[in-house]
């Protein structure tokens, strides 16, 4: 039993861990906090249910979720951000809450407000390890996760482009006298955010094999807990807290009852926040954050 | 007056309230995404204390202020030491173990709410409203407020000049805990029904979109701001399910146009001139 509920735990940090990692990519790079994530998580997963549905294969799915949230992810850079970039940091952040609005209400209107189940015949066999038993799909949302983390570290440690994107990081106005474009890395950001973001979205549609438009508010919010929890200076704190929350919560539901469970989320991530603000993995001096 | 229209104006007074909250911390360089967590505090105390001590309500209501403030100044003494985005997301941690901590709470209903509260009159509300902005006001030119806005633009630069940052920045958590409290005292006794749903992380942000739509450099700014998130979803009914889509494409806009908000100490100069000169 407890294993079992491990293994759930696991696949559902799976996500966690997709999510934090998008919202860590904006927060690391830029500082601001792109409330409109949960959003692209939600449209993201609509996006690769309707592909699902339609017969197509789950990598068309996912290909699917990624590109459309990484468009709209593309607008919301565009209109935005970047006209706002030398405002205070809360004014980008509430327009991209105004960008979440539209969103939500996008979805809502298209789909409507009930959720929409994944028919049975979509839902795969399960495997039975022992006194275990992962769902094929459970399988899968593991599966993608780790190699979309993969490409990730990829691009970010390997390529030119990630090369530019950790120096625009470590100071914009170098990077930019050192000739990186810095909106052009912004706009790459926000789009390898929102391609994470949709990810995520269709791993969850996978996952509860059922979707509705309050996902985004439900899940991204813990998400950002996540990114703290791993610490937000290190992109890579959030394949440890990913699973470590999904656990804590499948386990907290499971033998706690399902009330305390934000509770819980919620108030490791104050400790982690007074106690070890650099996260879990962070390193000694972190970034205390600026004024807003 | 019709009972819609004074619901909208007790709305107003509410938010308006709230919004004041968040723009005393904003004050001085802070952004709290959490204050529906001291509203819930305020709404629960006060009700429970009318509702089951039989106190009256103004006495709950400033029961409830002062509980909060403590709380706020109690929570500010470890939370102070984070800044900008990471407070707020502190905050907003705070804001969410609120909520679950009531939705457990079974002396106060737990998931299925909390009633029995006597209902008050929008007049009593702007009563309030009308109190905590002149206090506001009153603030405003004061010396502390200097200090205020002191650790706003340079924290360093504040302590080296001698001033106690830290009793600054913990002063305006506790004040922003006790605004907030009343705003949810009296939104539990004109709403007489109240549950943890109420003050989520969608109210915490109403009260900032209120600030920075309606102007954070000034009070009277969060009463406009609160009158725009109030009215404006009302006038625009004829877009039916599309409101809130006009809604989040309008703040955009005003971001973009206008990012101190609508009013600014400009703006209230140039209105009282025109009405002096007539």
């Amino acid at each position: 039993m407890l294993l079992q509920q491990l293994v759930n735990g696991v696949t559902l940090g799976a996500v966690y861990t997709l999510l934090a990692l998008s919202f860590s990519i904006v927060m690391g790079i830029l500082g601001i906090l792109n409330l409109a994530i949960a959003e692209l998580f939600m449209i993201g997963g609509y996006l690769g249910f309707a592909v699902i549905t339609a017969h197509l294969s789950l990598p068309v799915a996912v290909a699917a979720g990624m590109a459309g949230a990484a468009a709209i992810s593309a607008v919301i850079e565009k209109i935005g951000y970047e006209p706002l970039r030398d405002a205070p940091l809360v004014t980008p952040m509430l327009s991209t809450l105004g960008f979440s609005i539209i969103l939500q209400n996008i979805a809502t209107n298209m789909w409507g407000s009930d959720p929409l189940q994944l028919p049975d015949e979509f839902l795969g066999g399960r495997i039975a390890l022992g006194p275990v038993s992962i769902g094929e799909l459970q399988l899968i949302v593991i599966g993608v996760t780790i190699v979309l983390v993969a490409v990730m570290a990829y691009i970010v440690q390997r390529t030119s482009m990630g090369r530019a994107l950790r120096a625009v990081a470590e100071n914009r106005d170098v990077a930019r006298l050192l000739g990186v474009s810095g909106s052009r890395i912004t706009l790459t950001a926000f789009m390898m955010s929102g391609a994470l973001a949709g990810a995520a979205g269709v791993l969850i549609a996978i996952h509860y094999a059922a979707i509705t438009p309050y996902v985004g508010v439900e899940i991204g919010l813990k998400a950002i807990a996540v990114m703290v929890i791993g610490g937000t200076s290190r992109i890579w704190g959030a394949l440890l807290a990913g699973p470590l929350i999904g656990i804590a919560e499948v386990l907290t539901v499971a033998y706690g009852g399902s009330q305390i469970r934000d509770f819980v989320v919620y108030g490791f991530m104050i400790a982690i926040l007074l106690f070890r603000p650099q996260g879990l993995l962070g390193g000694s001096g972190a970034d205390q954050g600026q004024r807003v | 007056m019709s009972t819609y229209t004074a619901s909208l104006l007790a709305d107003v007074g509410i938010l308006t309230l709230g919004a004041l909250s968040v723009y005393v911390i904003l004050a001085t360089g802070q952004l709290s995404l959490g204050n529906a967590g001291f509203m819930a505090i305020g709404a629960y105390l006060a009700s429970y204390l009318t509702v089951v001590a039989g106190v009256p309500l103004t006495s709950a209501l400033v029961i409830a202020a002062l509980c909060s403030g403590i709380i706020g100044v109690m929570i500010g003494f470890p939370a102070l030491r984070l800044k900008g985005i990471f407070l707020a997301m502190a905050t907003l941690g705070f804001g969410e173990m609120i909520r679950s901590l009531f939705l457990n709470l079974e002396i106060t209903g737990g998931a299925g709410g909390f009633h029995g509260m006597a209902h008050v009159s929008v007049t009593y509300v702007w009563i309030w409203v009308g109190l905590i902005l002149v206090l506001v006001w009153l603030m405003e030119s004061s010396r502390a407020w200097l200090e205020m806005r002191a650790v706003a633009d340079d924290e360093t630069a504040a302590n080296l000049i001698g001033l106690n940052t830290t009793m600054t920045k913990i002063g305006a958590f506790g004040m922003s805990a006790a605004v907030a409290a009343v705003s949810g005292g009296l939104f539990a006794h004109h709403h007489v029904y109240i549950e943890p749903g109420n003050f989520g992380f969608e109210r915490s942000i109403d009260f900032v979109l209120a600030v920075i739509l309606g102007g954070s450099t000034i009070g009277a700014g969060s009463l406009v701001g609160a009158a725009l998130l109030v009215l404006l979803p009302e006038q625009l009914r004829a877009l039916d399910d599309w409101r809130p889509a006009a809604f989040g494409a309008l703040l955009i806009i005003v971001l973009l146009i206008r990012r101190q908000g609508i009013l600014d100490r400009s703006l209230l100069r140039r209105f009282t001139f025109r009405k002096q000169a007539a």
